[in-house]
């Protein structure tokens, strides 16, 4: 049919249909070129660090680099018995260059995360290097041997093998308190040593809690102040928003000064003679404290979410609920409470996401027991500059928050997410 | 909130049961922004409430410690303050101008990708502050910013952008863009348009938008302390060093005065969303 008829034409003598498509492109361009800055800027100043973050913490170049001759020969040897001549001559070859460029230190360093024993023997035979004691028409093999006992053990030139290939995963392992033994295999740290599984376990678990009591306190207020006449509910309203536009370090340090031991919480739990006044319980410097603040901090977060839903729904549902029999507490089950679904969705994933990635109030009202992860990845790109574990805990983080950000898409749909 | 004569006991409990959590849960929000103001106030170095306060002793008041926070010797606040709002309002800026004409394009109908440049476009509010801090910080050190004030501006335009990009897009989507085409169509070129009829009809829109980047660059702290050298401190960064080290009452002021700052914003930002909601079309 379609063939058969005429085609229309513009004036110019364009086909109509042409014509079209191409301002539909030209539209198409316009839009994209609105976009373009900002995604270009995104881009290169955030998505592609995030990128870099993954390099680095798999990255293991620096050893690959170091030793690239005993690589070279190493390829050949099995690994069992004692690597031949050859790889203990570029062995040495490589290593009198590290000196030269006073790098030994760090192969040293490197080598003994692999396997302890290697500063020592390093050392050892820096020393011999240095005094030009090793006689390279000689036997080299024999000579690194009588350096230190420990040369002479295969299971050391078996570390030094693992260290070859240019990426690593011990970073990640090391996360989950995990190392690569001998063998290869993945194997757990000693009991004693297992530090980051409490953090990311305690992580959890506070990010859960924390929505669990946004929700319980943010559900009823929400519901109070979609269902009061306006001119009481913009004045609760404040309640809600002062809070939310107040600095994160302000309330912060207001809760500092209510929870202390001889605070205005502890001085009402004595007067209504709950505690006695000798025995002023600590509230802060542990997760009481982290949970206490947390929650006050986030639960806007949960309260305008609920409420820009609930305001949707209309009051002559629940009386029409009620008026077909229902008792209110089966009207509110049965009608009311499954059309707040998708404001309780929308809160509880930004409640737990926020609460998740969280640092500031938890490194200053958590005391020991209530530091968590984030506190964690700050600590190592601060402190012991081990950006690499740092970036590998991040990312394990950003996967757990994409997983649930993607759930939730799947299951409420992310265009829920409302800003007061 | 009265109830009706004829309610049943059981509901009449639990009604005012309901009122009494929702009491507690309002005065858990909003009490703690109430003891600062009077400990601000406190003539002495404690952080608790003296005697004297709480007799309502007019000695035991006194203006000490926001004299300190101006005149202090080795007072930190009138730098983190001067480099606070330099920060905000050029991280505003930058945020408001990307944001906007990035929103303008998302709301066009013909643009692709809409979803997944979405998404791109707000993740530095979905992806945890520590790890954008990680990831801004590696770019900035590479880039020779790390320790400037355009690094941090640059970092807070990061931060501050995906909340223009909402409110503006949401502003966008009860826009009539058949007045854009009657101006067209009157001779208007596209920028001329854009001053004379788009903007002040989605002005309500980007300003709140801006409020909001402005509250996230002025409030941010997480990324300022990858970031920050000695010469860029900011207002959080002392307030999270002196909460740290050793909570005086100076801070207090500071945090008092930053209250105060946020009250304002708070009924600027309110008179706006109504405003907006009002032009519309959006009557509650």
């Amino acid at each position: 049919m379609s063939s058969e008829t005429k085609q229309i034409l513009t004036t110019d003598g364009i086909p109509l249909e042409i014509s079209l498509k191409k301002a539909e492109r030209k539209n198409k361009i316009k839009a994209f070129l609105l976009v373009a800055p900002l995604l270009l800027f995104l881009i290169i100043t955030y998505i592609f660090p995030i990128g870099e973050m993954f390099t680095r913490s798999i990255d293991d170049k620096m050893i690959t680099n170091m030793l690239p001759k005993t690589f070279k020969s190493m390829e050949t040897w099995d690994g069992k018995e004692l690597p031949p001549e050859e790889v203990f001559a570029s062995f040495l070859s490589d290593f009198k260059i590290l000196v030269e460029k006073k790098e030994h230190g760090k192969l040293a360093q490197r080598l003994n995360k692999e396997k302890n024993g290697f500063n020592t023997i390093t050392k050892k035979l820096f020393r011999q290097v240095k005094r030009n004691k090793i006689d390279e028409t000689q036997g080299i093999k024999e000579q690194i041997m009588k350096v230190h006992k420990r040369w002479r053990n295969v299971e050391y030139w078996q570390a030094i093998k693992r260290t070859a290939p240019p990426y690593t995963s011990a970073k990640y392992l090391k996360a989950m308190d995990m190392y690569l033994n001998e063998d290869n295999k993945i194997t757990q740290v000693s009991e004693d040593r297992r530090i980051h599984r409490i953090l990311w376990l305690r992580t959890v678990e506070v990010a859960f809690f924390v929505t669990v009591f946004c929700f319980l306190m943010g559900y009823p207020i929400a519901h109070l102040l979609a269902t009061l006449p306006m001119k009481y509910s913009n004045l609760l309203m404040i309640c809600v928003l002062l809070p939310f536009w107040t600095s994160l370090l302000v309330r912060t340090a207001s809760w500092m000064i209510l929870l202390q031991q001889q605070g205005v919480v502890n001085d009402f739990f004595v007067m209504i003679g709950l505690v006695a006044d000798d025995n002023r319980p600590e509230m802060m410097y542990n997760k009481v404290g982290t949970y206490v603040a947390m929650t006050q901090i986030l639960l806007p977060f949960m309260v305008l979410p609920l409420y820009s839903v609930m305001k949707t729904i209309s009051p002559s549902l629940m009386r029409a609920g009620k008026s077909l029999g229902g008792t209110p507490f089966v009207a509110f089950w049965k009608v009311y409470f499954p059309l707040t679904i998708p404001g309780i969705g929308a809160g509880c994933l930004l409640v737990f996401i926020l609460a998740i990635g969280y640092y500031i109030t938890p490194a200053l009202v958590g005391g020991a027991s209530g530091t968590l992860i984030s506190n964690q990845i700050a600590y190592h790109m601060k402190t012991t500059l081990d950006w690499s574990f740092a970036s590998a805990m991040g990312l394990m983080l950003l996967g757990g928050v994409l997983v649930i950000y993607w759930l939730y898409n799947k299951l409420v749909g992310v265009d829920n997410i409302k800003l007061g | 909130m009265a109830l009706p004569k004829y309610t049943e006991t059981r509901y009449r409990i639990w009604h005012y049961f309901y009122i009494a959590i929702c009491t507690f849960v309002f005065i858990f929000l909003i009490a703690p922004l109430f003891v600062i103001f009077p400990l601000s106030f406190n003539a002495e170095e404690f952080l608790v409430f003296s005697e004297g306060m709480k007799n309502l002793d007019p000695d035991a008041f006194s203006l000490r410690w926001y004299k300190d926070m101006v005149y202090g010797t080795k007072n930190p606040w009138g730098l983190a303050a001067k480099n606070s709002f330099i920060i905000a309002i050029f991280a505003t800026l930058g945020s408001v101008i990307l944001g906007t004409v990035a929103a303008l394009g998302l709301s066009s109908r013909h643009m692709p990708f809409k979803g997944i440049i979405m998404a791109t476009l707000i993740s530095p509010m979905i992806v945890p502050l520590i790890i954008s801090g990680v990831a801004i910080f590696f770019f900035m050190a590479k880039a020779g910013l790390a320790a400037t004030h355009t690094g941090i501006v640059l970092a807070h335009i990061i931060l501050g952008t995906p909340f223009v990009v909402i409110t503006v897009t949401a502003t966008l989507s009860g826009f009539d863009h058949s007045v854009t085409r009657a101006a067209a169509s009157l001779g208007s070129n596209p920028v001329n348009t854009f001053m004379k009829v788009t903007l002040p009809l989605i002005l309500p829109g980007v300003i709140s938008g801006g409020l909001f980047a402005f509250v996230t660059s002025f409030d941010e702290v997480v990324v300022v302390l990858f970031l920050a050298g000695l010469e860029n401190t900011t207002i959080p960064i002392q307030m999270w060093t002196g909460l740290r080290e050793q909570l005086s009452p100076t801070i207090l002021a500071v945090a008092t005065c930053l209250i105060v700052l946020s009250t304002l914003i708070l009924i600027s930002a309110e008179l706006l969303r109504r405003r907006s909601e009002r032009l519309r079309g959006i009557n509650r």
